[in-house]
């Protein structure tokens, strides 16, 4: 099986390649299309700011590539955030494969939202039951609201879309790669799609 | 529901776990892969690894450890010693580190701050403070406490905040080492000042003190050393007692 990594001007790409590697998968580290496009699974990995790294990848023209792939994919945190229509992070335009905005945590708890929350509801073909309730790693200061493409629902002041799924294109918000075994189990469920 | 996190921190001297006072009587406590994977394994929630070597040599050393942990490790750590350029960051970064830690460099160039944020995110940046109680006010130390400096305990967290620190670690120096609770009253003013995550340390010798730390000192993490090192207190049965008094942990 070919997984490719897509490579951007993004932080700790290298701990999805580890956590990979931890399930006996070798991935590429990749921003040549060709090879993102014949990759039997993409993942999206992402940490930083929203308009910079959207401006980054419409430059490469990778926005409109990840939009076109036909094989499933996988957006991790701003990976995820990008694949929507809109951020409100300094207002700006994203992928759009989901139509939700990305909206900023309200005041009131701690912003960054940082460390494990569990999982209250999950669906799709990520998850199994035995992940319902199950603690998963987020960083993160932005959401995408609980919509009909929500895959598993967090809660943190108001509840949000921890997951997304709709046709061949997955995300998550929180870190699959640094979220023990039950982020074992959920790369290992989309290695396995 | 958002849980409190057990944070175990790891001395690094030259690619080894060490455990000493004060530089002194240092002891290696095992390998820092091997010793960070049993803690994962057990529950910890992060870990900290803080780099004491001051040569070169022992840098490289660690960069390479670092490659190592995060090959290993399937949760997030945090990395910290010897950062006081963003090249150094961003080393780390690429090695495959979550987080960095910086302490000394962060009071001595505050613009360093700014500059990790900027360049990697708010999130990937901790400044950590030593921090001494005494006449009334708490005097920010640099140097692993060796130093004292002009700069105020939360006046400084707050500067921290706004150029770009995604969390606190404080440690007060009163506290650390005594093994008789940490910093309570200090901790929930920080964390009250603050709306950025506090990461309470210095001070953890029963199972008590947890409990205490998150319910009156309303840390969001609390970090330890030796006590996790010598098994002092298993984190499992930590974690068991904090469930048992309704404080959420994972």
């Amino acid at each position: 099986m070919k997984v490719a990594i897509i490579k951007y001007n993004a932080g700790n790409i290298r701990s999805v390649d580890h956590a990979l590697k931890r399930l006996g998968v070798t991935a590429e580290i990749t921003d040549d299309p060709d090879a993102i496009v014949s990759a039997d699974k993409v993942i999206f990995p992402g940490v930083g700011e929203a308009a910079t790294t959207m401006s980054y990848l419409h430059d490469r023209g990778l926005d409109r590539l990840i939009e076109g792939l036909s094989q499933p994919v996988l957006g991790i945190c701003l990976g995820q955030q990008l694949m929507c229509s809109w951020s409100e992070e300094r207002d700006t335009k994203c992928i759009g494969i989901f139509d939700q905005p990305v909206r900023r945590f309200p005041q009131g708890l701690k912003v960054p939202h940082m460390g494990w929350n569990s999982l209250d509801l999950v669906r799709g073909k990520l998850f199994d039951e035995t992940l319902k309730g199950a603690y998963v790693y987020f960083v993160h200061s932005y959401y995408v609201p609980v919509g009909e493409d929500t895959a598993a629902e967090t809660g943190y002041m108001i509840p949000f879309s921890a997951a997304l799924q709709k046709e061949n294109f997955f995300a998550t918000q929180f870190h699959p790669e640094k979220s023990g075994s039950p982020g074992e189990k959920i790369l290992s469920n989309f290695l396995q799609l | 529901m958002l849980a409190k996190r057990i944070i175990p921190c790891l001395d690094i001297r030259n690619g080894k776990t060490v455990k000493g006072i004060n530089f002194e009587n240092v002891v290696d406590v095992g390998d820092p892969v091997e010793l960070g994977a049993k803690y994962a394994r057990e529950g910890a929630d992060e870990l900290v690894y803080l780099d004491i070597t001051a040569t070169v040599e022992g840098r490289k050393l660690f960069a390479d450890l670092v490659r190592r942990i995060s090959e290993h490790l399937n949760i997030p750590f945090t990395v910290g010693g010897g950062i006081n350029q963003v090249e150094d960051a961003d080393i780390l970064l690429s090695a495959g580190a979550d987080k960095v830690s910086i302490n000394s460099s962060a009071v001595r160039d505050p613009g360093l701050i700014d500059r990790i944020a900027g360049g990697f995110g708010n999130q990937f940046v901790v400044v950590a403070i030593d921090a001494q109680f005494k006449n009334d006010g708490w005097t920010v130390f640099i140097n692993g406490g060796r130093i004292p400096t002009e700069k105020e305990l939360f006046s400084w967290a707050r500067e921290a905040q706004e150029r770009g620190a995604g969390e606190i670690l404080f440690t007060s120096m009163n506290h650390d080492g005594t093994k008789n609770g940490y910093a309570c009253e200090a901790l929930r003013d920080l964390s009250s000042l603050l709306s950025i995550p506090v990461i309470a340390s210095g001070g953890a010798g029963r199972k008590e003190h947890f409990v205490d730390v998150f319910d009156h000192g309303c840390a969001d993490a609390a970090l330890a050393a030796s006590i996790f090192h010598y098994n002092e207190i298993p984190i499992p049965e930590l974690k068991d007692y904090l469930k048992q008094n309704n404080i959420i942990v994972r």
